[in-house]
């Protein structure tokens, strides 16, 4: 994760990001997938509308997570606000992998806690170094792919998730010369209504 | 870069976590729909590779960057961790270009 982070901070910087805004990023988006994802549009030279578009539907995963694990957290309003921040895949997974009401909480917390602080100083550090080098001699444009590609494989496991993967994926090639920067990722998006249908594998 | 894609993708990234967690928490989205969101990394993930690996700007290319995509693949498949995903695809695409 922290050298997930140092990816991030390369890339960013690379893609036009000030470091401060780098860090700003990672401080209090918090969500590495979309902060990537973000950063790779601006990078290609999307706009602004075009980088949240993607960025905020890959965001909105944490809000299906937090539906899932607010039953376990009957804090107060001011607690819960905070404890929302730190809803993320591995927070979630860690949460859901423990049986044990109480080492569930530990659970999300212990993981919550180190991820936030190898991320930031990760991204930090990534921030540093982006900005002494030149990224595309050392084929660190791949990098931001690499991490996706690593990033998407476990969800490919599901038969319904390849089928969204498969048609998210054509619809962005064949957008690709017809829409500005941004936009194709963003259409992509309608394939996740394979979803619709109860029926199929639900592994 | 703008500072308003910080604060918008901030604001927004939270409003998601809090919405699921605190504002609806508790109660349960239509399966559908809770079905639909889950497959939003395979898909956007997907069109993100392909986009890195296949465009530059609005054009559709084929260079180097595919052979950074078979070794990421590759990789990932024999699950490796990310790091090591990441630093075999950038190293093979960068040698290629050198040649």
């Amino acid at each position: 994760m922290g050298v997930f982070a140092l990816s991030f901070g390369v890339l960013a910087v690379s893609a036009g990001a000030s470091i401060a805004q780098t860090c700003a990023l990672s401080l209090l988006t918090f969500t590495g997938a979309s902060q990537l994802s973000a950063m790779a549009v601006i990078g290609s030279g999307g706009t602004v509308g075009a980088a949240l578009g993607g960025s905020l539907l890959l965001a909105a995963r944490n809000g299906v997570y937090g539906l899932a694990l607010a039953p376990y957290f009957g804090d107060s309003l001011g607690k819960r606000l905070v404890t929302a921040q730190f809803i993320i895949d591995e927070t979630t997974a860690m949460h859901m992998a423990e049986t044990d009401p109480r080492l569930r909480k530990i659970a999300f917390w212990t993981t919550a806690i180190a991820l936030y602080s190898c991320w930031n100083l990760g991204t930090l550090l990534g921030a540093l170094a982006g900005s002494a080098i030149d990224p595309q001699q050392f084929g660190l444009d791949v990098a931001f792919t690499a991490a996706f590609v690593a990033m998407l494989y476990p969800h490919l496991v599901r038969r319904r998730a390849r089928l969204a993967a498969a048609i998210g994926g054509a619809i962005c090639l064949i957008a690709i010369p017809f829409s500005p920067v941004g936009l194709p990722v963003l259409l992509s998006g309608v394939a996740i209504f394979v979803g619709v249908p109860a029926s199929g594998d639900e592994s | 870069m703008s500072w308003w894609l910080v604060v918008w993708l901030s604001l927004g990234a939270y409003a998601f976590k809090a919405l699921g967690f605190v504002v609806i928490g508790g109660r349960t989205l239509p399966g559908w729909l809770e079905r639909s969101l889950l497959l939003i990394p395979a898909a956007l993930l997907t069109a993100l590779v392909l986009k890195d690996t296949f465009s530059t700007g609005t054009e559709l290319v084929f260079d180097e960057r595919v052979l950074g995509l078979g070794v990421a693949a590759f990789s990932a498949w024999r699950k490796m961790p990310l790091i090591v995903t990441v630093v075999l695809a950038a190293a093979a695409t960068a040698i290629v270009r050198a040649l």
